[in-house]
């Protein structure tokens, strides 16, 4: 397929929307939405290779299907170069179905497993009307992964999408994201993502049909030498949707790197609508950089409500003597803080045992950045 | 009986013009049962005084001794200090997002006792010591000190000084922004669990008003970094009607 279509020319917009590689150039690292990316470090993601493909274990609602099983999305397009490439080589598909109506109290988790060392990957998630889910991505923890997931959120229905990704190895992961959301639906993603050597999420939300609200939060946490960038495009077309996103992101160490860009873009048509978009960052000690990037493109000034805030401040000092006052001992004072930082982000994991988890998997990580 | 001994302490801040000496050789001592107030103007260094005692990194202690029992404080960690039996009540209390009072206090009584509490007894011990603050049930929930109001702080830090039942309590300005009502329930706190416990206070304060609900046995007065009168419950008196004046005065 070589089809090229080109979005309207808005600035944050994508301008070039197909599946065919060769479409879109290679990123020099000039260009606005590769400006902080080290892409010499992802050259690979941008040239075809002969890479495995990401699996999962298929059960009641995941199927392993062929690139071009007809249940798939014809509509999809990736919008920059590596996500082409990615789809161009993916050998197969997981396909997560939630049929119309069907309510899901279990959290369905899906442990996404690589193939090889180097993996595309094509995840497609399609929610039926009416249903209600969550579900669980667990990425491939020790594999380099280049893919998209492709999430389309039917009338009235509610899902929440979990991505976890908890890197063990110094490893590379591509993510586009993009999310549909229907008629009156709601979408909560959730996006937790730890370590890394380069993690790249690209989360795109567009709406189809009036009164849809979608939700984008995420926690990241990054240690020396890791770099993490989180690029969020709510695309506002409908009106009386709601847009929602929160990241945030702790950093620890010489060399730890995040970028934030949240770009909003409100159509004339998207009238009244309510956006609100945060980032807060906190570095745990002297080192590591933060970039925090919000936009919002406003064409009509008929919405309910558009804001933004960004921040990124130190481990605040006076927080760490208050709790040793109190015979806190210093390493769990911070842990109390850093918890206590991402603590709205992961109460929206409703799943107790996930929750516990997650928080748990932190800790983890913490207990590495507060000993050192 | 404990018994906190500071002799001839001497500390500095780090400024961008170099060492500033603060604290110029304070001696005074507190002990088990006894009240006694540190009065003294703005910026005459007696807050300094508190923070020093509980460990805070921006002062730097150049002479001096400070002992709990005689144990050497000044060679103790900040959480080391409150586990031997020092509690400093702030006069501006930090804000800690998303760590709400419940969870706070819990972690807080469990490294002070070197276990966790009884679940169910510590939900009782801290619903009565709530209430005998007059504070909302609700407060347990909220975030530690965020959008707390002046009087909610300084409820928050007596409620952990009832709970945490240290051996010598640093009241820094605990008065300070309190109205008359606030004032009186803060003071009774503090009573309560001196009665209690049988522990020594020491009351740092700018205004005498808060000596009318915790008598002192020994008044300070604290000017330019030391103590340069001490006396009983009458000096405060003096104090109230005459100022700070004859002190400075002298001191020129």
């Amino acid at each position: 397929m070589s089809a090229v279509a080109t979005a309207p020319a808005k600035d944050l917009a994508p301008k070039i929307l197909s599946r065919d590689p060769g479409a879109f150039e290679i990123p020099k690292g000039r260009e606005e939405e590769w400006r902080y990316t080290p892409i010499r470090k992802i050259a690979d993601f941008f040239v075809p290779q002969s890479w495995g493909s990401v699996g999962a274990v298929p059960s009641p609602f995941v199927n392993i299907v062929e690139p071009d099983d007809p249940r798939l999305s014809t509509t999809w397009m990736p919008t920059d170069r590596v996500s082409a490439v990615a789809f161009a080589g993916v050998k197969k598909v997981v396909l997560i179905t939630i049929p119309a109506d069907h309510i899901v109290e279990e959290s369905i988790v899906v442990n996404l497993v690589g193939e090889m060392l180097n993996n595309y990957a094509h995840i497609e998630v399609q929610v039926g009307k009416f249903s209600r889910s969550q579900i669980v991505i667990i990425h491939d923890s020790a594999a380099n992964v280049s893919g998209s997931i492709v999430t389309e959120v039917g009338d009235q229905a509610e899902l929440t999408l979990l991505s976890v990704l908890d890197a063990e190895a110094p490893l590379k992961q591509h993510w586009n994201w993009t999310t549909n959301v229907g008629r009156d639906s709601r979408f909560l993603g959730l996006s937790i993502s730890l370590g890394g050597e380069v993690v790249r999420m690209v989360p795109t939300v567009n709406y189809r049909a009036p009164g849809g609200s979608a939700e984008m939060l995420g926690a990241f946490l990054l240690e020396g030498d890791q770099y993490q960038e989180h690029r969020i495009l709510v695309n506002h077309t409908e009106p009386h949707c709601v847009s929602n996103v929160v990241y945030k992101g702790a950093l620890s160490g010489q060399g730890a790197h995040s970028v934030w860009v949240g770009d909003v873009l409100v159509r004339r048509e998207a009238i009244g609508i309510q956006t609100y978009e945060l980032n807060r960052n906190l570095l745990l000690n002297d080192g590591p950089r933060a970039d925090s990037v919000p936009n919002l493109e406003l064409e009509t000034g008929d919405v309910v409500s558009a804001g933004h805030a960004s921040a990124t401040g130190r481990f605040d000092d006076e927080q760490l003597f208050y709790l040793q006052s109190r015979g806190i001992p210093e390493s769990i004072a911070r842990q109390l803080v850093v918890r206590g930082f991402f603590v709205d982000v992961l109460n929206r994991v409703n799943d107790r045992s996930l929750r516990k988890n997650l928080m748990e998997r932190i800790e983890m990580r913490l207990g590495m950045v507060t000993h050192d | 009986m404990s018994k906190l001994e500071i002799k001839d302490l001497h500390a500095s801040v780090s400024t961008d013009s170099g060492d500033s000496e603060i604290l110029r050789g304070v001696s005074l001592t507190v002990e088990s049962g006894t009240t006694s107030a540190i009065m003294g103007p703005n910026g005459s260094g007696k807050s300094t005084l508190a923070y020093v005692l509980a460990g805070h990194p921006k002062y730097t202690v150049t002479s001096g001794t400070v002992t709990l029992d005689g144990q050497d404080v000044l060679g103790m960690s900040v959480d080391e200090r409150a586990r031997a039996g020092l509690f400093l009540a702030m006069q501006y209390p930090v804000e800690i997002p998303g760590v709400s009072v419940s969870n706070f206090l819990r972690t807080s009584i469990t490294s002070l006792r070197g276990e966790a509490p009884k679940l169910r007894t510590w939900t009782k011990d801290m619903k009565e010591a709530m209430s005998e603050l007059q504070m909302d049930p609700a407060f347990a929930s909220r975030n530690v000190n965020e959008g707390f109001s002046g009087g909610e702080k300084k409820r928050h830090e007596i409620l952990q000084l009832g709970l945490m039942e240290p051996k010598i309590a640093i009241l820094d300005e605990t008065d300070s922004g309190l109205d008359v009502d606030a004032l009186k329930v803060v003071s009774e706190g503090v009573n309560r669990f001196q009665q209690k416990t049988n522990a020594g206070v020491l009351l740092i304060t700018h205004y005498t008003r808060i000596l009318k609900y915790i008598e002192p046995d020994v008044v300070h007065v604290f000017i330019d970094g030391r103590i340069v009168e001490t006396g009983g419950p009458e000096l405060a008196n003096s104090l109230e009607a005459d100022g700070y004046e004859r002190f400075s005065a002298a001191k020129a």
